[in-house]
């Protein structure tokens, strides 16, 4: 196959900075693959195709990064497994990064970090969990 | 049958640059000061040293850099960087290198001046694609993130994450050479300044200057030296992952792989080996590894370290120097380990001595729990 330029590390920002969340997929396995690559990891098949990403997904971990009032106060940082399976890093916003839990259900919404386009994710309405019992 | 590298390699020479703050220092001043050590300790010269095993954090071309500062012209020589764990990982390197004829006498060497120049840890790492947007504190939010995971799935508690910060204090208080040797209860911990939740300031390793050497030669060569050899029974290394975000599972490292590949090696078991000497840059990494390596159940290493199990008099003796979290941590603490191990096995360790240690573990990290590397040594009647 021809590979096409611009890479993948590419066209996933300008998809972001078109305002689309676009993961790849391995059209032989059907498997979903994030972060975008040249090749299947760890099978090696390169015929990869876009996909548009559900936007769903699940807070795998989270941490509260702790950072002085003045500077821009606390922030979150968590890990986020996709519905389509994949992993990746991300900030849940929309909430006090203190009420983030493990397991709440959250929802991809493309804003700006740094005057980037940036991948963030929000709590996803329709799970109530964390406003508690 | 044996592994055919067990036993084919011996630290004959260590040293190191004493206390963790040395203003006006560079690292590579520290790390000759350690080299120098190291020589002294055993009884060679400088230009016996034909095989070089360096790596730093400043330095892109650490083999060379060190070499010529040193002013040696090494035969074979390995700079390669998987984070702290390299020079754990370079032991096994040294090991079939002095087999293979290679070379003769392997220096394995680091320095760091990231307390003094700083107080930060130093780092030639790139920013990581798709997380460094994100504004995360490296590494400690990656190992809060593997924290909080261990804390959901095994209710492991803050507490019990301070009771290894304690353990390691403990060990401090018997070692003169401890950075760190104030007394530190598990209320301290818990009251500490929160940095990325749920690690506190005290979750933490030291930010430490520092140098260590160690001089590896074959057995037969080893036994003409004026120290006790301390033999190289097994190493493994594996990793799984670069950025934290593609780790498979934040709850199990491959030191699941690394372990039991070294342990195989060495043809021991856990219930055989006298001293752990453990990668602890942040409290959970003592849990993880226990577990990892077999001395506790998944899930089980936060009630294994509670009620002193790991400090002095416990039935486990874990990271005797203090470790990263007491006794020194220059950014990359992989040496140390295989030090204290050497140190514990020639028996000169003083009021922190294990009676009788014939067999050591010393198991490096490096990065965000990305690259782990085992390692197992013992004395000449474990040959």
């Amino acid at each position: 196959m021809t590979f096409a330029s611009p890479g993948p590390e590419r066209q996933f920002q300008d998809f972001l900075a078109e305002g689309k969340f676009m993961i790849q997929r391995n059209i032989k396995t059907g498997a979903f693959i994030f972060y975008p690559r040249v090749l299947s990891p760890g099978t090696g098949e390169d015929a990869l195709e876009w996909v548009e990403a559900s936007g769903a997904g699940t807070v795998y971990s989270t941490t509260v990064t702790r950072q002085r009032p003045e500077k821009g106060g606390d922030y979150n940082v968590a890990l986020i497994d996709l519905a389509e399976g994949p992993r990746l890093m991300s900030r849940i916003i929309d909430i006090d990064p203190h009420e983030v839990t493990i397991g709440m259900a959250v929802r991809a919404k493309i804003g700006e970090l740094n005057s980037e386009p940036a991948l963030l994710f929000v709590p996803d309405k329709k799970d109530l969990s964390h406003y508690g019992p | 049958m044996a592994h055919k590298l067990r036993g084919k390699s011996a630290i004959v020479g260590l040293g190191i640059a004493p206390d963790g703050e040395r203003p006006g220092r560079t690292g590579i001043e520290l790390l000759a000061e350690a080299v120098h050590a190291a020589l002294a300790d055993c009884g060679l010269r400088l230009n016996d040293i034909d095989g070089l095993f360096a790596t730093t954090a400043v330095h892109s071309m650490p083999a060379p850099s060190v070499g010529e500062y040193l002013g040696i012209q090494p035969k074979y020589s390995n700079g390669s960087n998987i984070g702290g764990s390299s020079f754990v990982a370079h032991c096994l390197g040294a090991t079939l290198a002095l087999e293979a004829g290679l070379c003769d006498v392997a220096l394995v060497a680091y320095g760091s001046n990231q307390r003094t120049a700083g107080g930060r840890l130093v780092t030639m790492s790139e920013p990581m694609p798709y997380e460094a947007i994100y504004g995360a504190r490296y590494p400690i939010s990656a190992y809060a993130l593997a924290a909080a995971r261990h804390m959901h799935e095994f209710g492991t508690t803050r507490a019990q994450l301070a009771a290894v910060a304690v353990a390691a204090r403990n060990w401090a208080e018997l070692n003169p050479e401890a950075f760190a040797r104030d007394p530190l209860t598990i209320e301290d911990v818990l009251n500490s300044r929160m940095i990325s939740d749920p690690l506190s300031k005290l979750d933490c390793c030291l930010v430490t200057d520092g140098g260590a050497a160690i001089i590896m030669t074959r057995p037969d060569q080893a036994k003409d030296l004026p120290r006790p050899p301390v033999y190289f029974l097994g190493a493994a290394m594996a990793h799984w992952h670069r950025m934290i975000s593609a780790m498979p599972d934040l709850t199990q490292t491959a030191a699941q792989e690394s372990g039991p590949r070294t342990m195989e090696m060495a043809g021991v078991a856990c219930e055989d080996i006298d001293v752990l000497e453990l990668y602890d840059a942040f409290t959970i990494n003592t849990i993880l590894f226990l577990e990892d390596l077999g001395f506790c159940a998944k899930g089980e290493g936060g009630a294994f370290v509670e009620g002193g199990r790991i400090a002095p008099g416990g039935a486990l003796a874990v990271n005797t120097n203090g470790g990263g979290l007491s006794c020194v941590h220059p950014g990359m603490y992989g040496l140390y380990t295989v030090i204290e191990a050497a140190r514990q096995l020639r028996g000169t360790c003083g009021a922190r001595q294990i009676e009788n240690a014939k067999i050591g573990l010393a198991h490096g990290n490096g990065g965000v729990l990305s690259s782990q590397v085992t390692s197992i040594w013992g004395t000449e009647e474990t040959l």
